[in-house]
């Protein structure tokens, strides 16, 4: 297995304020690899550290096994980076910066108009083509930095929520691209907010104030220990037992859950504990049974629930 | 029932492309109501004609009684409207951003006082009332636009996806406040990608290339799926999808977090036939129930039909 990215105690700080605090994992090559975290818990400044666009304050990163500290360039010329705020030109269409970009990465004649052509179809831009960018509903923003960033066919991309904003439909869209291309040997990077994409990851880390807080595959991170036991809620009330049991000493932490409720707590011991206290509320519920935590309620447990 | 929002024949086009076409819909007051739909599908226009910001072509639309077209700045100081990009200074406090929305929706400084500490307060902002907005994290910065957006005690307030690119903790804050908003008797309008924040809403209608193709209470649209769902679990999930595609009494096979979600007409007699067909690609790990619809798999089906 050849490694894609190896980064060892990489560090930034501004100021003060340590914003990267001395993290270190591997990715694999064809791997997907999912970064999760709250909003300013260090996701970006990683990402942005890993494509050379931002300097490391210590430690080091090897990006397909050039060292991103030592020679920047060589790396952003064999990745691909979708950042957050997509950089597009309000005045440009649709397919004139996709030529753009293949002009940057040297793509001309023929092969590159064939590739500029299977980019758009994949993302679902055709329609488009000829609308300036500064007009796209947000969505189709996001599928035209995706097209941008594919289109001189990297070995690894960094995708930094690539999906905020798009449609249900399209998500699904973007998915079948991504893992496609891992499928295909591309190493992955990405961020999301949506917990149900990150089930898609090979391996997932969870970064809280700049440190990685839990590791492992989607399914190992549902058993930590420090999880304790979470059961599901349904009732036509989901508020109101929400309210009414969020406070109670041995509840460590409750949500919403689609259309249910799930509640965190310290062991299997408190379920019974948690099915009086409901049924003396009154409510109309039923009893709490047990689930595996969602990556949702993992999340919520090692990234601080307020 | 009061009506909050009264959309007759609303219809505004862009050039060659009619961005809202034709939209009758009522709104009641006190309601959550939710808007979803595809990219692109007029969903940001129509907040903008909600809200005064644009011009409808055609038909006309009330908010709290106020006609949008010909008393468009009343609209605009009667009701909330947070848009996708909400304006907060970046060089301002919070306080002062507060103080800046008072200030343009005409709130006395003695009223202000009180209305901004009681929002400060509710939405756990206090502590942070003198950092500048630059300095609050993403989850913070929607607090502050919405607690701005308040300011003046809308009785009607207008989010276009408010929640978009808000981590799942700051996520599940922000619509704690919506409740405790509405509640307090606020109607909301909000559009959303997240289809589990719909879950939630009295109604929901799917908007489609401008026009709204499904509305009801989360429970009807789950009914009017005609089909079943079967929940697949297996290894080799890939594979397996491909292989569920295969079968000819299979609409649609979509992943569910860690799950598939197969489309079927009917879930008792195809689940034998999964199985077997799953087992022919060797994977025999697999688990297959029938589950209620969730209201990604009517949108889905809505939208993919």
């Amino acid at each position: 297995m050849t490694t894609s990215l190896h980064v060892e105690s990489l560090t930034r700080r501004f100021g003060s304020f340590v914003a990267v605090d001395a993290i270190s994992f591997d990715i694999q090559a064809g791997e997907i690899w999912g970064f999760l975290g709250p909003n300013g818990s260090g996701k970006s400044t990683t990402i942005r550290m890993l494509c050379g666009v931002l300097a490391p304050s210590d430690g080091k990163a090897e990006v397909l096994g050039i060292d991103v500290a030592r020679d920047p360039e060589a790396v952003k010329l064999r990745i691909g980076y979708m950042s957050q705020g997509s950089t597009l030109w309000a005045d440009l269409t649709v397919i004139e910066h996709v030529r753009f970009y293949a002009g940057l990465y040297g793509m001309s004649g023929r092969e590159g108009e064939e590739r500029i052509a299977a980019w758009m179809q994949r993302t679902g831009l055709s329609e488009r083509h000829n609308q300036l960018a500064g007009v796209l509903p947000g969505g189709y923003r996001k599928r035209l930095a995706l097209a941008c960033t594919l289109l001189h066919a990297p070995q690894m991309i960094f995708l930094d929520e690539p999906t905020a904003g798009v449609d249900p439909v399209s998500r699904r869209e973007f998915w079948d691209i991504i893992v496609g291309l891992a499928d295909e040997g591309t190493t992955v990077m990405v961020t999301t907010h949506y917990l149900d994409e990150a089930e898609h990851c090979n391996r997932l880390a969870m970064i809280y104030n700049g440190k990685i807080v839990a590791s492992g595959t989607p399914e190992s991170l549902k058993h930590l220990p420090q999880i304790g036991t979470t059961v599901e809620i349904f009732s036509n009330d989901c508020v109101g037992v929400l309210e009414a049991i969020e406070t109670l000493p041995f509840v460590r932490g409750a949500g919403l859950y689609g259309s249910s409720l799930h509640v965190a707590l310290a062991s299997a011991a408190d379920i019974d504990r948690l099915g009086s206290a409901l049924a003396a509320t009154g409510l109309n519920a039923q009893p709490p049974h047990p689930v595996l935590p969602s990556l949702e309620d993992v999340f919520a447990s090692v990234a601080g629930s307020p | 029932m009061r009506v909050a929002l009264q959309l007759t024949g609303l219809t505004r086009r862009f050039a060659a492309t009619t961005a809202v076409d034709r939209l009758s819909l009522d709104v009641a007051s006190g309601e959550i109501f939710a808007l979803v739909g595809p990219d692109g599908a007029g969903k940001t226009t129509l907040m903008r004609l909600l809200c005064g910001a644009l011009a409808a072509d055609e038909g006309g639309a009330l908010v709290d009684g106020i006609d949008v077209i010909s008393q468009a700045e009343r609209v605009q100081s009667a009701i909330g409207y947070m848009p996708q990009r909400f304006s907060l200074y970046p060089d301002l406090s919070v306080m002062e951003n507060l103080r800046f929305y008072g200030t343009i929706f005409g709130i006395s400084r003695s009223d202000f006082e009180a209305r901004a500490r009681s929002l400060l307060v509710d939405f756990a902002l206090a502590d942070f009332a003198d950092r500048l907005a630059e300095a609050l994290s993403g989850g913070m910065k929607q607090k502050l636009a919405l607690a701005c957006t308040l300011i003046h005690r809308p009785s009607t307030i207008l989010l276009d996806e408010p929640t978009a690119g808000v981590d799942p903790v700051s996520r599940r804050e922000f619509w704690r406040l919506l409740y405790g908003i509405n509640r307090s008797g606020t109607t909301i309008f909000v559009s959303t990608p997240y289809m589990d924040e719909a879950e939630r809403a009295t109604r929901v209608a799917f908007m489609t290339d401008g026009k709204i193709v499904s509305v009801g209470t989360p429970a009807e649209l789950k009914a009017a799926l005609h089909g079943e769902v079967v929940e697949v679990r297996c290894s080799r999930y890939r594979d397996a999808r491909r292989a569920l595609h295969g079968i000819p009494s299979v609409r649609s096979v979509e992943m569910f977090g860690d799950a598939l979600h197969v489309l079927v007409d009917s879930a008792e007699t195809s689940i034998s036939d999964f199985r077997r067909q799953l087992q022919a690609i060797g994977i025999e790990d697999g688990a297959f129930r029938s589950v209620p619809p969730s209201l990604e798999d009517a949108f889905v089906a809505k939208l993919s039909a």
